[in-house]
């Protein structure tokens, strides 16, 4: 079972371009519709988890689904399935892109490859953006954070991400936990 | 020592890199800037190359810091230091805290943190974009006419496809696409 978990993992991460939403689909087909190690109802419940823990979604995908099928030795395994892939993959790129982009015509590429990443960067943000919610707190912390952190960049000031992240999280634990339960309280 | 070094700032990544891959780039930038491992530019050249290879963004990127630093060493405890807090964090859940993610308190959390990382990945696109146009950083107002006919077009075929055929473009297409569009671009730019 647990090489068949590190297997089919390393397929996963093999085949799959485009990061972890990409992946989802790949995992649902592999996991789900052609071994049945979960249900659908099992598999959303994963996405769910997968999507509120820090990392990437295809990581915490595999080490749920592996701990479920085969307790501790299956999540390591199905872990290390997919991540093989990138790392053997990407270590030899390594060694090859120095001189690689030393060509003219790489360098051209480049330019082009700049602009594609930036708006597959914009576009994961928007997507975000849109589920983070139309209300006016969420809106409000964006507006203000993302107009702030444009200045901190024209004067090179750099705060690091996790000191906003925390107090977002901060915030947000404020306005939906703390101050939702006085509310309901004060209602009684 | 190099080895620890890696591990830790990438563990460091692994654990607060909330909303996927994206959502890990601009917290892993400014780790990897600040060490002097690569710089901001060399980093996002990397993405490029990560959106058109198999795998997670996030342990693609950490391999390849982790191997130019430290070589395949590195590149190894790089890429766990990234995976570990997911993983430590999926057993927890999956074994002892089954309802973890039903808590209010975590729910707060994590609502607060979306339009943060939102911010973080759209701020951190934007600069990109106004770099690769040549506004931001250079030592003179040098806007860079290639790379935002370059854009034009690929915001064209992308809404274009997506419209005609309700397709979206995948990543990979609009990376080599990109490549392509670069070397056309620049060289007719040279001859000019």
């Amino acid at each position: 079972m647990i090489w068949k978990l590190f297997f089919n993992f390393f397929k996963i991460g093999l085949f799959t371009f485009g990061g972890g939403y990409a992946m989802i689909a790949v995992v649902k087909e592999t996991v789900v519709d052609k071994f049945g190690w979960l249900t659908e109802d099992e598999f959303m419940e994963v996405i769910a988890i997968a999507e509120s823990t820090p990392g990437p979604i295809a990581i915490n995908m595999a080490t749920f689904v592996g701990y479920k099928k085969a307790g501790v030795p299956g999540s390591a395994l199905a872990t290390l399935g997919v991540v093989t892939p990138s790392l053997v993959i990407i270590y030899l790129i390594s060694l090859f892109l120095e001189p690689f982009m030393a060509n003219k015509y790489v360098s051209y590429a480049f330019v082009g490859i700049r602009c594609a990443v930036a708006f597959l960067i914009l576009k994961a943000g928007f997507n975000l953006l849109s589920k983070a919610g139309k209300k006016p707190l969420p809106m409000i912390t964006f507006g203000v954070l993302f107009v702030a952190l444009l200045v901190f960049e024209w004067f090179a000031v750099s705060v690091s991400a996790i000191v906003w992240i925390l107090a977002g999280g901060a915030i947000g634990i404020y306005a939906y936990a703390l101050r939702g339960a006085k509310e309901r309280e004060g209602k009684k | 020592m190099i080895f620890l070094e890696l591990f830790l700032s990438f563990f460091k990544v692994g654990l607060f890199c909330f909303g996927g891959g994206y959502g890990m780039l601009p917290l892993m930038e400014e780790t990897v800037v600040a060490k002097g491992w690569l710089t901001a530019e060399q980093f996002y050249d990397f993405v490029g190359v990560c959106e058109s290879t198999p795998g997670p963004i996030a342990v693609n990127m950490a391999t390849y810091v982790g191997a130019v630093t430290g070589g395949p060493l590195g590149s190894i405890v790089a890429t766990l230091g990234t995976v570990l807090p997911a993983f430590i964090i999926i057993l927890i859940i999956a074994s002892i805290l089954k309802n973890f993610t039903e808590n209010k308190y975590f729910k707060g959390f994590l609502k607060g943190v979306k339009p943060v990382v939102s911010a973080l990945i759209l701020s951190t696109g934007a600069v990109l974009l106004a770099n690769a146009f040549g506004f931001f950083f250079k030592p003179a107002f040098t806007p860079d006419l290639r790379s935002m006919v370059i854009f034009a077009l690929l915001l064209g075929v992308y809404f274009g496809v997506k419209k005609l055929w309700k397709k979206k473009l995948s990543s990979i297409w609009l990376i080599l696409l990109s490549a392509g569009m670069g070397i056309a671009v620049c060289s007719v730019a040279e001859l000019l």
